[in-house]
Parts: C-alpha cells; structure tokens; sequence
C-alpha cells in the first residue's frame, strides 16, 4: 500500500514538473508538447475512434503473426528437442536468427511482398517464431528425465509421451519463450507501421508517423504513451503473472 | 475386464536376476557398476538392498525396471526374460516425478488411462480406491505443489498401484522425507503391501529402513557393485521402526556393513 502509494505520488510531481515546465516555457512547445495538450489529444482521438480504430488495427496484425509463429514454432521447438539433426540446422539458425533484432526483416518484408498486409504479417511471424523454437526446445530438454521414465512404466510412448507429457512439463519455459516472442513481435511490428505506409490499414505506428510528419508533437508523445501502455499491460497482466504461477506450480522457479 | 476382476491383485511376480553385470564409461574413466550379480525375489517377497552410495543399487533397479540394459546377464519375471518398462513393474523413485500440470487424480489416472480393458467410470472407481488406499481420498482435487513431501510420495504410491503391477520397484523414495513423515508411511507401507501383496525392491542406505522394511535384506558392496551378504529379518509384522528387536537386527546388518568397508559404512545410516 505504502509503495504504491509512493509510485502514484512520484508519477504526479512528474507530470506537474513537466507541465510546469512547458508554462515556464523552458522550450517550445513544438518539440515538448506539454501533458495538457498530449491528454486533450488522447481524449479527442478516443472521442472520434481513430487511436481504437488504429489500436484496432494493430493489435489484429499482432495477434495473427503472434498466433501463427506459436503454432509454427511450438512444433519445431519440439522437433529439435526430438532430433539431432534438426537441431544440429534449423536449431543452431533458430539460435542466429532470434540475435537478429527483428527489425531488420523489413527491409526484406518490404522486399518480398511489398507494401501489404503480408509484409506486416511476415515481420511479426520472425519475430515471434525464433523465440518460441528456442524456448520450447530448451524447456524439453529441462524436462527431468525422470518424467519420462515414470510415463514409459506407465505404458506410454512416442506422440503420447511428446504430447501429455514433454510438452506440458516444458510449459513454464515455453510461456517465458512466448513472453519473449511477444516483445520481439511487438517492437518489430511497430518499427514496420512506422516505416511501412501501406493502404489497408491505419496503425498506431501509422499514427505515430504522421504526427511527425504533421508536427503535431502531442499526437507523437500521446501514441508513445499508447505503445507503451499496450507493451506494460501484455508484460504485467497477461504474461509475467502466468509465467510466474506456472514456474512456481512446476517447481521450475529459479530463485 | 470388470471393475470386480480389476481390483483383485494381480498375483505377484518371481524375479530372478542371472549374472547381471554393468559397466558405465565416461570418458576415459570406466566404472563397473555391477559385476556379476544374482538375486532371486520370491512372489511377493519384501527385499530391501543396502549399501554405500555408487554400489550400484539404482543401476540394478532400472535394469529390473527396464530402463537400462546389461551388459551381460538376463532379467527374468515369472521366468520370462523383461525387454523393457512395462507396467507390470511399476517403480518409486526418491523425487516423488508426479506431473505438476495434473491434479491427483489425474495422476493417478495417467497409467489407468494407458490401460487397456477399462471404461471411464472405472478408471475413476480404481483411482479412487487407491487414492483411498493411501488416505489422500479427500485430496483428489488438489494439485502437486499444494502437497508435502510425504503426501507427494502417498500420491507417487497410489499412481504406481493403480495399473495393478506385480512387482514395484522402490529407489529411496523416503529418502527426501522427515522422520515424522517417513514413519507414517513405514507403517502405510507395510498395510497396504498386506493387503495388496506384491513383489517389492526396496532400495534404501538406512539400515533400520531396511531391517523394518524387508524381509530379506541384501547387502552391497561398491567396486565391482554386488551382493556381499544376505540377512533374513523373521520379525512379526507390522513393525516398528523403534523398536528393540529391530534395533538388535539393524545393529547386525550395521557391524557386517562395516567389516566389509569400515569408510564406506559411514555413509549409511543407522
Ligand atoms: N549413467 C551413468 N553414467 C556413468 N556412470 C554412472 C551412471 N549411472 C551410474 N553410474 C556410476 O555407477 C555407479 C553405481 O551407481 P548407482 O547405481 O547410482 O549407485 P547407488 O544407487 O548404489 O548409489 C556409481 O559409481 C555411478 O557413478
Ligand atoms: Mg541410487
């Protein structure tokens, strides 16, 4: 209670020192908007849809590339935990390619298909899918052996063992993984709507490009807020409470 | 198969192990972790093995177990050489392995599952009965780290019962416990083996475990692994781990342990 308390009281003096600031006009109000102007623009984009609507738009792109790079990568993860070769390839390209901030497939999206829906989606698929392969891969091979010893005297073998019992004594890892994956993804994907202009649809990096364009610099500052509320609220609420639940119930918490 | 023909125990198994030795290489260094043992476990026989840790007890049992292979020497139950897990050899280690993403009993259902012959209803009613067996009914709901260590291997117990073995194998699996704990589960065991008659491999390095445990109780030796000296426990059951007469038994099997390998015996427990 003390602390958050503590945190709200720090949050207000900085905003009213920042607004303080801006009346003080310490500098112009075309580089530093002051938190007046960012929250009367919030407001009035909420009030008209564009910031849902392009929230909207986003999150759809996320969500999609996100979905298919879990879907593409638990399976290899697991592959490459199975097979020797496999990890001996596409592990060891898994391993280089997650080191490569992902931002750098844009060019190549832009590339390969041009200012469409598929760029979006193919930025945010590499952004996901490395992470999620070398996280399922190591949570296999964190598995105690034991588990598997107990499941073959029980008469399991093969897919049954891979799928009831390596891939959910390996979900702790593979949460962190996805965890991960969603960063990556989330970064890279705006680092293409800001770059990307593309028809189809108006993102929050679109929104963030055109305030630069514009100068409007409330609308810069305000869609920043935006990104990073979006970015605390998928760490705080959705993964890192799941991630620690699981750790702790699998006994896989690292202290 | 019905419910009635399920729950009736299955008769336990004769195992005999014929010339069994094992060496295990890493490296440059060679270790031969059993050389040349043989042991007969009569049908629902109690044996415990004792001795210093590395003599080569976990390695005899996941051979039995099916685990690993031996070099040389066969595994016979009910004079059929084994090929490997199966779940008429159902086995205990000292990490309770019960699988966190399950509730009890569902781990205890995991092998019924696996069961052939069984309606759902009655993999329910079996799992029940052996949750009952171990006195967790009242648990069944609850998931694994909810649970203490001594509940854990209650539950591990159950899970290995429940497909109806002939034999189970136990590597240490009280090892990690309490003493509190511990005791109540000598005197479960001991019930529940009463009641539900199978062949038992007990391994343990507590002396007293084992002279309260087995009724033989064979002693190993480190460097080649093998059996130096067998004692036959003809004490009245069940038994206390406290008591006089056990003491006088384990104080024997103590002495022999320690004329064979004064360093070693300091290992074990008494
Ligand atoms: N997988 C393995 N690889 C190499 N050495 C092993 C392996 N398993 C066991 N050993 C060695 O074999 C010996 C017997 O081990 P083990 O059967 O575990 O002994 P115990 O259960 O009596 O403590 C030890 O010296 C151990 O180091
Ligand atoms: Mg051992």
């Amino acid at each position: 209670m003390k602390r958050s308390l503590g945190a709200i009281l720090f949050f207000v003096v900085a905003v009213a020192a920042w607004e303080a600031a801006c009346r003080a006009r310490l500098w112009s109000p075309v580089l530093v908007p002051s938190p007046d102007s960012v929250a009367q623009y919030l407001w009035a984009s909420l009030l008209d849809g564009t910031l849902l609507s392009a929230a909207a738009v986003t999150m759809k792109r996320l969500l999609l590339g996100y979905a298919f790079g879990i879907a593409l990568g638990l399976p290899l993860g697991l592959l490459t935990a199975r097979f020797k070769l496999l990890n001996d390839t596409l592990g060891l390209i898994a391993l280089g390619l997650q080191t490569l901030p992902s931002v750098c497939w844009v060019p190549l999206a832009l590339l390969w298909f041009g200012q469409t829906e598929s760029a979006m989606f193919f930025v945010v698929v590499m952004g996901t899918l490395w992470s999620v392969i070398i996280a399922t891969d190591n949570g296999v091979r964190n598995v105690p052996p034991i588990f598997s010893r107990a499941a073959r005297t029980m008469g399991s073998k093969g897919l049954h063992t891979w799928l009831h019992v390596m891939l959910p004594a390996s979900l702790p890892f593979v949460v962190s993984g996805m965890k991960q994956g969603w960063a990556f993804a989330w970064r890279s994907l705006m680092a293409a709507e800001i770059y990307v202009t593309i028809l189809s649809g108006f993102g929050l990096g679109h929104l963030l490009h055109y305030g630069r364009e514009l100068n409007a610099m409330e609308q810069v500052i305000a869609i920043m807020l935006v990104i990073i509320g979006i970015g605390l609220l998928a760490d705080k609420v959705l993964f890192s409470p799941w991630e620690r639940y699981l750790h702790r119930r699998w006994g896989t918490a690292r202290n | 198969m019905t419910l009635q023909s399920e729950l009736r125990n299955e008769t336990p198994s004769k195992l005999s192990v014929r010339n069994v030795s094992k060496r295990f290489r890493s490296g440059a260094r060679v270790t031969q972790a059993l050389g040349d043992v043989s042991l007969d476990v009569g049908e629902g026989e109690f044996v415990c093995l004792v001795g210093p840790s590395g003599c080569g007890k976990s390695t005899l049992l996941n051979i039995i177990a099916g685990f690993e292979e031996a070099d040389s020497g066969t595994v016979l139950t009910d004079g059929q050489p084994i090929t490997g897990p199966g779940r008429d050899r159902m086995v205990m280690f000292q990490e309770p392995a019960l699988f966190p993403w399950l509730d009890v009993l569902d781990n205890v259902l995991f092998g019924l599952k696996l069961k052939p012959g069984l309606t759902p209803a009655e993999r329910l009613e079996v799992a029940r009965f052996y949750l009952q067996l171990v006195g967790l009914e009242k648990f069944a709901k609850a998931y694994i780290h909810e649970l203490s260590g001594g509940m854990k291997q209650r539950v591990t117990l159950a899970r290995a019962l429940a497909p109806n073995p002939r034999v189970l194998l136990m590597d240490e699996p009280f090892a990690a416990l309490d003493a509190l704990s511990r005791e109540q589960l000598y005197g479960d065991l001991q019930r529940i083996w009463a009641e539900r008659r199978k062949t038992i491999v007990f391994v343990t390095h507590n002396v007293r475990e084992a002279a309260c445990l087995g009724d033989r109780v064979l002693l190993f030796s480190p460097n080649p692994g093998r059996i130096r000296e067998q004692f036959t426990v003809d004490l009245p059951r069940p038994r206390d781990i406290n008591s006089v007469s056990l003491a006088t038994h384990a104080t024997e099997i103590m002495r022999a342990l320690k004329s064979h390998d004064a360093t070693a015996a300091q290992e074990v427990a008494e």
